[in-house]
């Protein structure tokens, strides 16, 4: 009301301009630049939350759930390599580089890994003395920037991991500020200290898949065809690139969805480019089944895997494994509430910070700084990083032998409902209580 | 000489050959019979071999070489000594695309002409070309030397970093932040003596030297319409 008692109109923000996408606008007016920053996908998509399991009952019966066993192991690498590698549980540790990530924060995924009986995943810098001597399996990223490539190292690998896109950039190639390159990954990567190293998005010496199966080839006869050689693309087209993948010869196919996580790069590409995870999966399987090749050339799914029914859910689906970054990092300590004052003192709050770029991380993850870093225990954050493994494989095989399995792999799509029409459509399950899905062709 | 007849005896033989012998009281010398084109030719050595590929080589020949001279008497297919570490790869004829690609040190000499994105991403290797290169050659080039004898097609050295560049020709346009740059003493030196290994009889006052404006280490917004 007025001073005069007519009823004042509410005031009403927009919709479409909302206080976040006017603040963006005001940031861009001031500084010129967009955004950049680092982390996976923040919008809402169509995610694993809708789906759910229907467990066993009459028409199937369970396994009992403490005592009857259900077996996690799988292996990687079986259609070519001499040594594939063996994993205890389909769980493994994405990509992530030193530069990116601190020194201890190598360390302690490395541990974490090891101790759960997987592997672990280098990145764009190439490898370090320390995630190799803790990684019983460490992967090795074969990168468009190539930085710190070399023969030694590639010898030393369990597996190769040629990286063709991202799910949070697919299109985009790498990023690290100046502000994170100290000496030491300066040096590893043959650039000067302190500049922005913005990294090719395509490799350099190789275009098409017809090329990409010779560069497999001269991976293979330097490395003696010893160790699998996986390629890892985003989620854009998922039925031609997983198919052009195995066309070109890998043994296993990484497919990383929107919600995948990034070092660093532009907020408009990690929120508009690419698909959801859960939208990659089924072409990916489709592709792989059409070729003969389903389960021969292994599928590992990432972006945005936080539980232990997220990794059944995938596994359902028809993935031989799933990749973790994000939800490895949470679990050695990024965005720990603990550091809640000083993420406020950078402007944002724990759970909602994602400037990993300007490596100021008070959690000593995302930084180069000595004394940041030394914050990270790598014992204690590998520690953690196995225990949530552990978790992670304990919630999976509860719901498998609910559903009546005595191997995650067992878990099919049968096993699976949807909660909306678009989980459905996407995951190729029926709408909760129905047999239908949009899309399903009449029989 | 040890002979390999590539064409009768499989690839995968030669390079476990080669690998597995390491510099001693072996034979080091290689001859490889009937390449034909074939990929990945002598890739992942690391000995001090002496390897000559009688005939044409495909993609990747001399990938990732350590130490070892590879020489091919004929033309070589893409990225060729791609990653080199140490070493020595000439090719007697012309060189497809991307020419030492990302190569991190040795020199790759190539006697006829290179073709587009020679020296893309190159960490440290040298490579001598006696001939012409095609376009956007070196490309993100971050340390090392490239001498090219002939001419350089469009964009050199685009968006590069610490790498030198030497043209005797002409330069048909530069990339985005390479500059021409002063030719000082060490300059010469260098080329001289890069052209001396080459077996170019080149002279070094004929070249002119390029190398990066620094203009875009850190992202400046007055510099974006650039890219």
């Amino acid at each position: 009301m007025d001073n005069k008692g007519i009823p004042r109109t509410v005031p009403a923000k927009s919709a479409t301009f909302t206080d976040p996408v006017n603040a963006e606008i005001r940031r861009a007016a001031a500084t010129g630049i967009y955004d950049i920053r680092g982390g996976g996908a923040k919008r809402r998509v169509p995610h694993f939350d809708d789906l759910l399991f229907l467990g066993a009952s009459i028409s199937r019966y369970p396994l009992e759930g403490y005592r009857e066993k259900c077996e996690t192991k799988v292996t990687l690498g079986t259609r070519f390599a001499k040594n594939p590698v063996e994993l205890e549980i389909p769980i493994t540790i994405a990509g992530m580089s030193f530069g990116a990530l601190s020194g201890p924060a190598k360390e302690a995924l490395g541990r974490g890994a090891s101790a759960a009986g997987t592997s672990t995943t280098t990145g764009d810098g190439g490898m370090t003395a320390e995630e190799r001597t803790h990684s019983s399996k460490l992967v090795y990223q074969y990168l468009p920037s190539r930085y710190g490539m070399n023969p030694d190292d590639l010898r030393k690998a369990d597996a190769i991991e040629v990286v063709v896109g991202q799910g949070a950039k697919p299109g985009g190639g790498g990023m690290l500020l100046g502000q994170k390159i100290s000496d030491r990954v300066a040096d590893m990567r043959t650039l000067p200290k302190g500049i922005d190293q913005r990294s090719a998005c395509r490799h350099p010496d190789w275009t098409g898949p017809d090329d990409l199966e010779i560069k497999i080839l001269e991976l293979r006869e330097i490395t003696g065809w010893r160790v699998p050689v996986y390629v890892k693309v985003g989620g854009t087209r998922p039925y031609y690139d997983v198919a052009l993948a195995v066309k070109a010869g890998a043994d296993v196919v990484v497919l990383d969805g929107m919600q995948g996580g990034t070092a660093a790069t532009q907020d408009v590409f990690i929120e508009n480019v690419g698909l959801p995870t859960l939208a990659c999966i089924r072409p990916a399987v489709q592709a792989l089944q059409d070729l003969g090749l389903h389960r021969e050339v292994q599928l590992v799914i990432s972006g945005g895997i936080r539980t232990g029914a997220d990794v059944a859910k995938a596994l359902a689906l028809g993935a031989d494994a799933v990749s973790i970054g994000t939800a490895a990092m949470i679990a050695i300590g990024d965005n720990d509430p603990k550091w809640e004052a000083e993420y406020q003192e950078l402007g944002t709050t724990a759970g909602a910070y994602d400037d990993w770029h300007e490596g100021r991380d008070p959690a000593g993850i995302t930084t180069q700084d000595p004394d940041l870093a030394a914050r990270l225990d790598p014992v204690d954050a590998g520690r953690r990083l196995r225990n949530y493994l552990k978790v992670l494989t304990l919630e999976a095989q509860t719901i498998a032998r609910a559903c009546g399995h005595n191997h995650l792999h067992n878990l099919e799509p049968e096993d699976l409902c949807a909660l909306t029409m678009e989980a459905a459509a996407m995951a190729k399950v029926p709408l909760a209580g129905t047999d239908w899905y949009p899309g399903k062709k009449e029989t | 000489m040890q002979q390999y007849d590539l064409e009768a005896d499989g690839l995968r033989g030669l390079n476990a050959a080669l690998q597995a012998q390491t510099a001693g009281p072996e034979q080091t010398a290689w001859e490889v019979l009937n390449p034909r084109g074939s990929h990945a030719i002598a890739v992942g050595l690391n000995a001090p071999l002496e390897v000559t590929v009688r005939g044409p080589a495909g993609y990747y020949c001399g990938g990732m070489n350590q130490q070892a001279t590879v020489r091919v008497q004929g033309s070589a297919g893409p990225g060729v000594a791609e990653n080199m570490m140490s070493g020595r790869v000439i090719i007697e004829g012309d060189a497809s695309q991307y020419a030492g690609a990302t190569g991190h040190g040795g020199l790759l000499v190539i006697k006829g002409n290179a073709s587009s994105r020679c020296g893309i991403s190159m960490k440290g290797i040298d490579i001598v070309v006696h001939g012409n290169i095609g376009h956007m050659s070196a490309f993100m080039a971050q340390a090392g030397s490239l001498v090219v004898c002939g001419d350089a097609g469009d964009a050199l050295g685009d968006s590069i970093y610490e790498a030198r560049l030497f043209v005797r020709g002409s330069v048909k346009s530069l990339g985005t932040d390479c500059v021409e740059k002063e030719m000082r003493p060490e300059h010469l030196e260098i080329l001289a003596g890069l052209l001396e290994r080459a077996e170019s009889d080149a002279k070094p006052e004929e070249f002119r030297r390029y190398g990066s404006a620094r203009k875009l280490y850190n992202f400046d917004v007055d510099h974006a319409d650039e890219y």
